[in-house]
């Protein structure tokens, strides 16, 4: 209960921004800093660009899906097995 | 109760669902320098600064996992825990987004250097698959996330339960401190190499970190609440695990 409580602050720290914010952008933070190093240093030239780049918006999506993904999977079962040998360890004694 | 369960997790998926499905819909983007958006210098000073604190990580990494192969868990849970909250975006307050670190979990589990060379992995990942961050930078983004943001974590852990402070209490603070802190570094980084015309260093920091230090107050809290989350989670069923972890010792 305790830390469903805490998962429903979670939540309302990045929902109430949305709600109060409605007219922002929420574009990335360091797209801004890529502004204000324009505004800083106007001439300066990125010497290196990406090695390879998501080709669309779509397939960036899919690869951060991706990772979230395969992260709670390797968190689920962590917990999923914690859990089941808690409970079996303890009904075999 | 298990229809009851069962209603839980249809509210949950479908919420969940709702909130991603939100928010594919507005370009991503990572919170790091980007690809080539530091100087050739800066690029090489920053890796030669992260690399040592690599080496250490992976020679504990295998001292570790030699002594106790038990931990392997622990290590795969603080890796996906990175790997997760670091390609979650969330709106902030000042109308732009950035995402959570990770890394003060794995922190407070195996301690620092160990998070080093996880948190670049990740970093590594994003930079290569997302083009996110990038490869010269990478030196950099490593050493804000992953060799800054894990030692401020494991000092202000240390720190807290040194004043008795409760379990709960040392992880939260150690982890939002600790992301908060690399964001900070980022704007330093960016201020070092990219110095105000007028104010020079000190007006290009105050800058940055409006941009970078502000976005990141939230969601420094959200780390630190799920940091917590997963805690309490291991301490409910992974006593086991948690007993032969060093930072752990003392705790119930």
């Amino acid at each position: 209960m305790k830390n469903g409580v805490l998962l429903l602050l979670v939540i309302l720290l990045a929902v109430i921004p949305v709600i109060f914010q409605s007219d922002a952008e929420f574009s990335g933070a360091d797209e801004q800093a890529e502004q204000a190093i324009m505004e800083v240093a106007s001439n300066y030239e990125p010497w290196f660009d990406a090695i390879w780049e998501p080709p669309s918006g779509e397939i960036e999506s899919l690869l951060f899906s991706l990772q979230a993904a395969i992260g709670a999977i390797i968190i689920g079962y962590i917990f999923g097995y914690g859990k089941a040998k808690k409970k079996y360890t303890s009904s075999n004694q | 109760m298990k229809k009851r369960s069962l209603w839980v997790s249809i509210v949950a998926l479908l919420g969940l669902t709702g909130y991603f499905w939100a928010n594919s819909h507005r370009p991503v983007y990572a919170m790091h320098i980007m690809e080539g958006f530091l100087p050739i210098g800066w690029a090489i000073f920053w890796w030669a600064a992260t690399i040592p604190f690599i080496a250490v990580g992976v020679r504990t990494i295998t001292k570790n996992l030699k002594e106790n192969p038990e931990l392997k868990t622990m290590l795969g849970l603080s890796g996906a825990f990175a790997f997760v909250l670091s390609a979650l975006k969330i709106p902030s307050v000042t109308g732009s987004s950035s995402h959570p670190t990770g890394v003060g979990l794995g922190t407070i589990l195996l301690g620092p250097t160990t998070m080093s060379v996880l948190g670049t992995i990740v970093l590594l990942f994003q930079s290569l698959l997302l083009a996110h961050g990038g490869i010269t930078t990478l030196g950099a983004n490593a050493f804000s996330m992953a060799v800054v943001g894990p030692m401020l974590t494991y000092g202000v852990f240390k720190l807290a339960k040194k004043l008795n402070a409760s379990l709960t209490v040392a992880v939260f603070l150690a982890a939002m401190l600790g992301d908060l802190g690399t964001y900070l570094v980022t704007s330093v980084q960016l201020a070092l190499a990219f110095p105000a015309e007028v104010g020079g260093v000190t007006a290009s920091m105050a800058k940055f970190t409006a941009i970078f230090g502000l976005t990141q107050v939230p969601i420094a809290i959200s780390e630190g609440l799920l940091t917590v989350i997963v805690i309490n989670l291991l301490q409910k069923y992974n006593m086991t695990e948690l007993n032969i972890l060093p930072m752990m010792k003392g705790i119930r």
